[in-house]
């Protein structure tokens, strides 16, 4: 349908993960004045809550820009199940050398969610905590 | 510019069900969606509307009579309603989220004349929403 209309599609995930903040590019004086706590050296852990959203043309036939099922398998896949229970540091190879941050766990899980084959990934929201909420939505704005 | 937001709420039920499909494919495609009674759930809307404040009043738009336009067209016609059978602006489509998103702003896009509608969202479960806005507005 043109009609100058752009159709979105929100859809909320949860995963549970440690993580530690601390970067090899510091001291650790200077990582513990940054990070203050989430520099403590066994690392603490986060609820998060992961928003997708996508956009794209609404099937006629279905009504559905995606269907939620291939929607649901892919974030499971690329994001859910490696990250989940995991320790971001320790299991995710790309915060080996990269702090996992809020704002860096926003950017990696766009980088994973971008080739979604159903729809435009529009942006990603990532909630630390009820109090902390993070987006990116890739470089262009 | 400002942007207000007003949230209302409607419970209504659904069914997802295309007559030019086969019953598997249908089953297959929308799975307990297609359960042929229906199902409901309780939406949520959330008007955005642009603008900027008008300098005597300090509003975009009265929320009163924004109020009275999300009752009238909206919680009217869709507030405890089977949306198949009982919303015209739906005959013939799919009643998913994205297509009520899209009838909600054909709707509500005309009846705002102060500012002017920027997005409608509307949540089918507090993990599960569709948008709709113009092309080229940023969706936030």
């Amino acid at each position: 349908m043109n009609d100058g209309l752009k159709i979105g599609l929100g859809r909320r995930y949860r995963f549970s993960a440690s993580h530690r903040l601390h970067s090899s590019r510091m001291s650790e004086e200077e990582n513990r004045r940054i990070y203050g706590k989430c520099n403590n050296p066994y690392g603490h852990g986060h609820n998060y809550v992961l928003e997708v959203n996508v956009s794209g043309t609404v099937d006629p036939a279905t009504g559905m820009i995606a269907n939620l099922a291939d929607l649901d398998s892919f974030v499971e896949r690329e994001v859910i199940e490696p990250f989940d229970h995991k320790s971001l540091n320790e299991d995710v190879a790309a915060f080996r050398e990269n702090v996992p941050t809020t704002e860096n766990i926003c950017k990696v899980i766009y980088q994973r969610l971008k080739h979604f084959p159903k729809a435009r990934l529009e942006r990603v929201r990532v909630e630390e905590t009820g109090n902390n909420t993070f987006e990116y939505a890739g470089e262009e704005l | 510019m400002v942007y207000l937001t007003r949230k209302l709420e409607f419970s209504a039920s659904h069914l997802y069900h295309n007559p030019a499909l086969s019953a598997e494919e249908n089953k297959r495609i929308f799975g307990k969606c297609n359960n042929p009674h229906g199902h409901g759930h309780n939406y949520t809307l959330e008007v955005t509307v642009a603008g900027e404040p008008d300098p005597v009043t300090g509003m975009v738009l009265d929320l009163k009579e924004l109020k009275e336009i999300l009752e009238r067209e909206i919680t009217q016609r869709m507030d405890h309603r089977f949306l198949n059978y009982e919303v015209a602006e739906l005959k013939g489509q799919i009643p998913t989220c994205e297509n009520i998103a899209r009838v909600i702003w054909n709707l509500l896009e005309p009846k705002i004349n102060k500012g002017h509608l920027h997005k409608v969202r509307l949540y089918e479960t507090a993990d599960l929403y569709a948008e709709c806005y113009r092309n080229g507005a940023h969706g936030a």
